[in-house]
């Protein structure tokens, strides 16, 4: 190491930085870990949590869409219908609150040493990871209760889990850099939040948007990334009732990708200034 | 080996200092939109150089102290060097890896174990796990917390934590150390043994150390080379012993620096400002000494306050007011206003310990502020041989040194 050498100016840090994340990927790995560690010693219920919210949510929208609204389940039982979408909900809605956080509760850590900075929300990201595994058991729970077998559909579940993962990563890193910059944003995000469990088909499958208000209507609905996702898992978890609907997925992933790009690009713009910020 | 190990050329850091806070509320940004001229308001900001002009060049293994008082640009070199923040101009050069300790116990959990302690803040502060591995054993026995290595740190006594945290960070490896204050902490015993660790860190093993610290003694006893900073620039760079006695020399006599005034008056303004120390000029004052502070102002119109004046020097510390010294509640009443005048507040046994601080005076006529100056001089503490025992209680444990005393008596039969 003898040779190893570094040039500190304005500007430099931008040239290394994906070397540096690379360099980095311990303390990244320590992190998610000190992060899970903490969270499950320190609530009692640690794991049952991150069951009962989901659980929760999927018995109210049982009773509420299901029973009293009696939306269509194109012959699935509701409450699959709903924890199909739960699932990559709730690991969008976790990461991205998390990440908000993230950046302020670690304060300490960015204004004493240096590390890409990016490394703190992607860390929320694998901690809402593991949470969606646990929870992940329930829905098997579910299916084994009512008898519902998977079709090969299933295989490509890592695939839309990734999906929901990157359409977690953009906004997320967003949010990051924004809640630095204007703490407000601590308030905004639970709202944005609640509001979007309702703008995506977790309550209700898509189709049903496309019934009611048209193909233009369905398309524009497409925009909100998490559609695109909640149908994937739909489709390889329950199967073929829920076709996806590639054009309407495309549409999806394609808004997932450009707010992956503007966030990185927001985040890497903002980062400079954290630790004279923050 | 001829090449320096770390070479600083013109570097500067400039902070933009908006008076409406700069992490600003959304509702600012927005309002700024939609009404151009209340964002005008914002524009109220100042630059602020926090280094300027910086050149310097350690050579490979040595170690040099880096002194200087608050506000001088010490922390921000730090936190160039440690890449915690960019430079606006100039660049350094390093060559080898750094690991820089601007705080111990960076990251530490108070959720988690000492062992997963160990392993979180060896990450942070750059060791790879199976670094951290191999020196396990040798951290958990330097910290002496082998029995309770499996509880929680937020457990801990304050003194474990420290020993701890230090343990991790003498363990570090790299071929630059940057060390800012971590000598602060820590029992005396345990302050030397980590003072004997730095040293064979600098001398055994050829590491380089640049070594921030207002423990002047300890400044003196590790480094043979020195740099004050003095208002984001080199004021001098020499043999430590120099170094510091120029520093700590009593600031000079003579017009001092523009007052900060951050209430003005036209027919009344403040001539000078000091502290005294028998009759001389200090800019240290020992805890347990007899402190003057001393004002001298000067007035064109005394008849605008028939009734007098009052005064006071309001100490801070670490961003806290710790006293304020109120002529009205030290004496009763008022002082007579003359053309030219010295107002001076004596403290016999100063309590305050090692700590930098800042005077902020004020004039008031019948309560109503006059003028004012805030950090009009700024000034540090020494711990001193106070209970003239030779020993003290850590600096955590409080900022006083009082007087008072003991006994112990039989108890009731």
């Amino acid at each position: 190491m003898a040779s190893f050498r570094l040039i500190i100016e304005s500007g430099r840090t931008e040239r290394h930085y994906w070397r540096d994340l690379w360099r980095y990927r311990e303390l990244f790995y320590l992190l998610a870990w000190r992060d899970l560690l903490v969270r499950y010693k320190q609530t009692v219920i640690g794991v049952a949590w991150s069951v009962l919210r989901p659980f929760t949510t999927m018995v109210v929208f049982t009773l509420v869409f299901g029973k009293l609204g009696r939306f269509p389940s194109d012959g699935v039982p509701y409450p699959l219908l709903v924890y199909a979408a739960l699932l990559p909900w709730q690991l969008f809605a976790n990461a991205l609150s998390d990440s908000g956080n993230s950046l302020v509760g670690n304060a300490h850590l960015i204004s004493k040493v240096y590390f890409p900075r990016m490394i703190i929300p992607a860390t929320a990201l694998i901690v809402s990871l593991v949470d969606f595994l646990v929870s992940f058991g329930i829905m098997a729970g579910l299916m084994a209760w009512y008898g519902f077998a998977p079709t090969p559909a299933l295989l490509l579940l890592p695939l839309f889990i990734v999906a929901a993962m990157l359409c977690a990563l953009g906004p997320g890193l967003l949010i990051t850099a924004l809640t630095v910059q204007y703490r407000d944003f601590r308030y905004i995000t639970p709202f944005l939040v609640q509001i979007g469990l309702f703008a995506s088909p977790v309550g209700y499958s898509s189709a049903l948007v496309r019934e009611r208000f048209g193909e233009l209507a369905y398309h524009l609905y497409c925009l909100n990334p998490m559609v695109g996702v909640i149908d994937g898992f739909r489709w390889a978890l329950l199967g073929p009732a829920f076709a996806v609907n590639w054009t309407g997925f495309a549409v999806s992933f394609g808004i997932s990708a450009i707010l992956l790009v503007a966030g990185i690009w927001y985040f890497r713009r903002m980062e400079r200034r954290f630790a004279d910020v923050i | 080996m001829s090449n320096p190990i770390i070479r600083v050329e013109n570097l500067g850091k400039k902070y933009v200092i908006g008076h409406r806070a700069e992490a600003g509320t959304l509702r600012d940004r927005l309002a700024g939109i939609f009404h151009p001229r209340s964002a005008g308001r914002r524009t109220s900001s100042e630059e602020f150089w926090a280094l300027r002009d910086l050149s310097f060049e350690v050579n490979r293994g040595e170690v040099v102290g880096i002194i200087g008082r608050n506000g001088a640009g010490k922390s921000t070199l730090l936190k160039i060097l440690s890449r915690i923040t960019e430079p606006t101009t100039g660049r350094i050069t390093l060559e080898g890896r750094v690991a820089s300790l601007l705080e111990v116990g960076t990251g530490f959990h108070p959720e988690l174990t000492g062992r997963e302690n160990i392993f979180l803040n060896g990450a942070i502060l750059g060791m790879s796990r199976a670094e951290i591995r191999k020196k396990f054993d040798e951290i958990v026995a330097f910290a002496e917390i082998e029995r309770f290595l499996d509880t929680p740190v937020k457990r801990y006594s304050s003194g474990m934590y420290v020993r701890l945290a230090f343990a991790v960070a003498a363990h570090l490896d790299p071929e630059i150390l940057i060390v800012d204050e971590v000598l602060a902490v820590g029992d005396a015993e345990f302050q030397k043994k980590c003072l004997g660790k730095m040293q064979n860190v600098a001398q055994g093993e050829g590491r380089t150390v640049l070594f921030v610290s207002h423990q002047m003694a300890a400044v003196q006893n590790l480094c043979r080379r020195c740099i004050h900073l003095r208002e984001g620039r080199l004021a001098e760079d020499g043999p430590a012993g120099q170094v510091i006695e120029t520093y700590l020399r009593p600031l000079e006599q003579g017009t001092p620096p523009a007052l900060n005034y951050t209430h003005r008056c036209d027919w009344l303004e403040i001539e000078s400002i000091d502290i005294l120390l028998d009759d001389r000029t200090v800019s240290t004052v020992p805890s347990g000494s007899t402190a003057t502070f001393r004002l001298a102002y000067r007035c064109s119109d005394p008849a605008r306050a028939p009734r007098g004046i009052e005064c006071s020097f309001i100490v801070w510390g670490n961003g806290q007011k710790l006293v304020n010294f109120w002529s009205e509640a030290g004496t009763g009443g008022s002082f007579p206003i003359q053309d030219r005048g010295v107002i001076s507040c004596t403290v016999p046994a100063w309590p305050f310990r090692a700590q930098s601080m800042s005077l902020t005076v004020g004039i008031s006529r019948q309560r109503e502020l006059l003028v004012e100056a805030h950090e009009a001089v700024v000034f540090s503490g020494i711990d001193t041989d106070r209970f003239g025992t030779g020993i003290l209680p850590h600096s955590s444990e409080g900022m006083l040194l009082l007087a008072h005393e003991w006994r112990s008596d039989p108890g009731p039969k």
